[in-house]
């Protein structure tokens, strides 16, 4: 398991992946930061994993439901659920238009 | 009159036999804030009514003493914000659990307190409103991410405090800043309503002056919330009633010590002589050894642990973040600082196409192989000790040197964070050139809270380290 | 000559109380935006779900009725893409373990195998508007954290007519379930068929493959392949392959039109959801489940035909709804040794009764009315019929001129002849005959 060698462009593309923007030069120095990250994380390499099952939740519960029941204790009114919101409109948030449909 | 100094043991006690007042209480501990807050960067936001909150609250358990809460628990009528330019001026319209609990049996939240932004780090110089500064010694970081809850115990600007831990986040500050932290059973408490980190590994707890006031805290947080899948069913056994059951007959495991980072070093001497403390109360300690592959009556070598936490965390930050795009609440996805930025990039590259199987699913099998190793060290003994941090507390800065800071100083804590234990830190050194304190760090296995309390006051009990101790 | 290889993607809103994940109503369609949020689907800093078991019980009862096999073991996971309608940059779904996988739906033209069918939550919804002059997209999140249910289907559907028959065998089965009012035109059921071209003789999957969406009913489904089916087969006739991508069915063009796609490139990083422990059934869990179903359609038809003695096609009429089989056994039973099965049977399928408001016994008692009146023979009718016809032709050229009412006048005269028969089959033979002169 050998890092892969991340560069400006290779970090830029993960920035797209993660909405996230970053300038040229930022990419640039997240690389090398990355590279240094990545290469503790490959010491896991050495480790031998044949058929050992991975956790993802180490509490063991399964099986934890709740009964299908209205919750209206939680329910926020419009107002309460617009309240932080930087654009609403007419009890709607408000986003740049999305031209996809 | 200093009541500001008094343990939550001591301040319910005498505000309940009218000793003092709600009114004298508070006047000392804002008298305290106004004159360290500005040096040391504590606290974020205030609740100017605390005091008459706390007044109505006499006949509750915690009789409405003032608690200081990290800022990353949701508290509506007081500004959260995780220390993220992000959730700059966002008003919480719900509660988390942990602060209703608190609340109702009588806390009274006093302020928010400064913390590494999104609890990304070990420093507290990682918040995006400034560096919190240790009160031992304002030259040095209290540690992170719960630093200013940690300082606030420290300074006395409160009299407990509520941390988050993901892996070191509640003991690291409280081993930098010589105070108590108990991080409970991940499920143990709630985390309905805190801001996620990382979601497998967030633990609410309390961060107190004494192991007597975090066990008080604790059963008035701990429980089942049916607004959190992952919290235990269980009865929470009440901790208070553990203190002082002694150690005697207590197997003992003695971690890390002999790890190649830590032989020889203070943190090291002062865990190896609280051993000898322990063997002095009656339990029986044996040395640990670190190994480089799971074997029995072995610690796996923490490196491991830090890849685990490192992939595990960054992924789930990378998810748990994403929810941040400005249109229901806070700014957009460019006012993440750079930390944040580093977290949730890398996050997003382990769980990515192609890499998820080497990285994270790889992580999460060596995780396996790490609660394997604990389920087998549990078979021998009560409780592992271990130093909590590699050393004392580093200086303001440090924190920006290395991209893995915050991994290196939480390694002796992120394998039973990744699996999931509860530990406390209570001081065992301080150094006197410094006014810095090295903390111990007690173990137990999952839902063993009781005998990890057990330890922590015997210990506590039988040394001088923590100074509210003997008062209480 | 090119044959379709055809996938479909169905999604099933729950006609649960209350959310997948929280207690917000399930019921959105039509409220005021933004009224039916809590933390949790609203996607605020540190809520957490909770699954709601019902949601589960019901995905596990549509695989079973499915003939899928139900995970023993079976687990949340989140599927992460931005869009403004997503709260929390991540969607609870399931990747690799899902509740059901495999099973079948015959139709006339072969089985169709299901691949999975998995639970998620649905997600907010987003309208374009002008505020301002500006342009923008309005965001409601009543409908964030809908539980829905996703049917994915093998690409075992040849045509635009197997695939409309597939989608009206699965309707009726999840309204038989009674587990979503499946209403497309509300967006409770919506569809997405993949589609592809191959040449005849082939058996791999194509290259590529498109999909369709924004597709509300049964009828565009169809319209939308077949149109897919023709603007493949003239751009591979041209020596290449159309190109992969989604496309959005438009009503007004009659079209597919190609759209934008959400994601730069879609890389879901799926990882299991931290934050719900994962679920696992006992075989006596899945079979207590079990035992709730109804009796589905299929078998339903079958019975009518062999007990009832029925036409494939009369039954099939009969056994459409639950709720229409269950008025039809009713009427039999009332109908007791008076009229045959087949009778009530031909009595419901020409009366079309309101079956929220008439009464089995009322339809039966009517039948009996009905059965009073004398039996015309079409023979007999036909002649008065003309008889009338010719001894009123003033009338029957009103008629032609557009006087409605002439033809009511008409009928009042074969009436006179006839006072036992029945008005409706007097006045339709009478416009046939008047419309055929």
């Amino acid at each position: 398991m050998k890092a892969s060698p991340f560069t400006a462009a290779t970090v830029q593309k993960i920035a797209t992946l993660a909405h996230i923007p970053i300038t040229d030069e930022e990419a640039g120095e997240l690389a090398h930061g990355f590279t240094t990250t990545m290469d503790v994380v490959d010491k896991l390499g050495k480790v031998d994993v044949k058929g050992v099952t991975p956790t993802s939740q180490v509490t063991g519960f399964e099986n934890v439901f709740r009964e299908d029941e209205i919750d209206s204790s939680r329910m926020f009114t419009q107002e309460q659920a617009l309240a932080n919101g930087k654009r609403t409109h007419n009890g709607f948030f408000v986003v740049d238009q999305i031209l996809d449909e | 009159m200093n009541l500001h100094r008094l343990t939550l043991t001591q301040a319910i006690d005498k505000l309940k036999k009218k000793e003092i007042s709600h009114a004298e209480l508070y006047k000392d501990v804002h008298d305290a804030i106004s004159e360290k807050n500005t040096e040391l960067n504590i606290y974020l936001a205030l609740d100017p009514e605390a005091v008459s909150k706390g007044e109505k609250l006499l006949n509750t358990p915690l009789a409405g003493v003032p608690i200081a809460v990290k800022d990353n628990f949701l508290t509506p009528g007081l500004e959260t914000t995780a220390s993220s330019n992000v959730l700059k001026g966002f008003m919480p319209p719900y509660e988390s659990t942990v602060i209703s609990r608190l609340k109702k049996s009588g806390g009274v939240v006093v302020g928010k307190t400064n913390m590494d932004a999104w609890a990304h780090g070990s420093s507290t110089e990682t918040s995006d409103f400034g560096p919190t500064k240790n009160p031992r010694n304002p030259e040095y970081l209290p540690g992170g991410s719960s630093g200013g809850s940690a300082a606030a115990v420290a300074a006395n600007l409160c009299i407990a405090a509520i941390g988050s831990e993901t892996a070191g986040s509640i003991r690291q500050p409280a081993a930098w800043c010589g105070v108590v932290g108990l991080k409970p059973t991940y499920g143990r408490t709630s985390r309905y309503g805190v801001v996620a980190m990382a979601s497998s590994t967030d633990t609410p707890g309390p961060i107190g002056k004494t192991v007597r006031d975090c066990a008080l805290v604790f059963n008035h947080i701990a429980g089942h919330d049916p607004y959190n899948a992952s919290t235990s069913t269980d009865p929470v056994p009440d901790l208070t009633k553990q203190l002082d059951g002694g150690v005697k007959g207590m197997k003992i495991g003695l971690c890390y010590v002999d790890h190649h980072a830590l032989r020889g070093t203070p943190a090291a001497d002062a865990v190896i002589t609280a051993g000898k403390v322990f063997e002095q109360l009656g339990a029986v300690v044996e040395p640990v050894p670190v190994s480089d592959e799971v074997k029995p009556k072995h610690m796996l070598n923490p490196d491991y642990a830090i890849g685990v936490y490192t992939v595990v965390q960054r992924g789930e930050v990378s998810s748990n973040l994403a929810r941040y795009d400005g249109v229901r609440y806070g700014g957009d996805r460019g006012a993440f600082g750079d930390e944040a930025k580093r977290r949730i990039m890398l996050g997003t590259f382990t769980l990515s196409h192609g890499y998820a199987d080497k990285y994270y699913v790889r992580a999460q099998q060596v995780r396996s192989l790490i609660i394997q190793n604990f389920h087998e060290l549990f078979s021998h003994y009560d409780v592992l000790i271990s130093p909590t941090s590699p050393g004392f507390a580093q200086k303001l800065g440090a924190s920006t040197q290395s991209p893995m800071y915050g991994e290196l100083e939480d390694m002796l804590l992120e394998a039973s964070s990744v699996s999931g234990l509860p530990g406390i830190n209570v001081p065992c050194f301080r150094d006197p050139a410094t006014n810095l304190y090295i903390g111990l760090n007690i173990m137990g296995n999952l839902w063993q809270e009781a005998k990890v309390i057990r330890a922590a006051h015997a210990y506590e009990q039988a040394t001088d380290w923590n100074e509210w101790a003997k008062k209480s | 000559m090119y044959e379709p290889v055809i996938g479909l993607e169905i999604h099933v809103e729950l006609k649960t109380k209350s959310g997948m994940f929280c207690g917000c109503p399930a019921d959105h369609f039509a409220k005021v935006p933004n009224t039916g949020t809590c933390p949790v689907c609203l996607g605020l800093p540190g809520a957490t779900p909770v699954p709601n078991k019902k949601a589960v019980e019901w995905t596990i009862m549509l695989g079973l009725a499915l003939g899928s096999t139900i995970a023993e073991f079976s687990k949340f996971d989140r599927k992460h893409y931005f869009y403004p309608d997503l709260p929390k940059g991540y969607q609870i779904s399931q990747y690799d373990q899902p509740l059901c996988r495999g099973g079948k739906i015959e139709t006339s033209f072969g089985p169709v195998r299901i691949h999975r069918v998995h639970l998620e939550e649905d997600t907010g919804k987003l309208q374009h508007a002008t505020v301002n002059g500006e342009k923008v997209t309005l965001v409601d999140f009543n409908r964030s954290g809908v539980p829905l249910v996703e049917i994915v289907t093998e690409a075992d559907i040849h045509s635009a007519e197997a695939a409309k028959e597939f989608l009206k065998k699965l309707h009726q089965i999840v309204r038989y379930l009674g587990i979503s009012d499946a209403d497309m035109e509300k967006g409770s059921m919506r569809l997405e068929p993949n589609i592809s071209l191959r040449k005849v003789g082939e058996t791999g999957l194509p290259a590529y493959k498109v999909e369709v969406k924004n597709i509300n009913s049964f009828r565009f489904a169809e319209r939308a392949i077949k149109y897919e089916i023709e603007r493949h087969a003239r751009i591979l006739d041209t020596g290449v392959n159309p190109a992969q991508e989604t496309r959005g069915w438009d009503e007004a063009k009659n079209a597919t039109v190609s759209q934008r796609t959400k994601e730069e490139a879609a890389d879901y990083r799926y990882f299991p959801e931290p934050d719900i422990p994962p679920m696992r059934f006992t075989k006596q869990y899945i079979a207590a489940i079990g035992s709730t179903l109804p009796e589905l359609p299929d078998v339903k038809r079958m019975r009518f035909e062999k007990t009832y003695g029925l036409h494939t096609a009369d039954a099939a009429q009969l056994t459409d709804t639950r709720a229409l089989a269950d008025y039809y056994e009713e009427a039999v039973k009332v109908a007791g040794t008076m009229f045959t099965p087949k009778d009530v049977a031909n009595w419901i399928i020409n009366k079309k009764p309101d079956i929220d408001t008439v009464l089995p016994a009322a339809l039966i008692a009517s039948l009996k009315d009905a059965k009073a009146t004398v039996a015309v023979s079409a023979d007999d009718l036909s002649g008065i019929i003309s008889t009338v016809l010719a001894e009123n032709a003033k009338a029957v050229a009103d008629y032609k001129a557009g006087k409605q009412q002439s033809a009511m006048f008409l009928m009042g005269l074969v009436r006179r002849k006839l006072p036992k028969a029945d008005t409706k089959v007097i006045l339709d033979a009478l416009k046939k005959e008047l419309d055929n002169t």
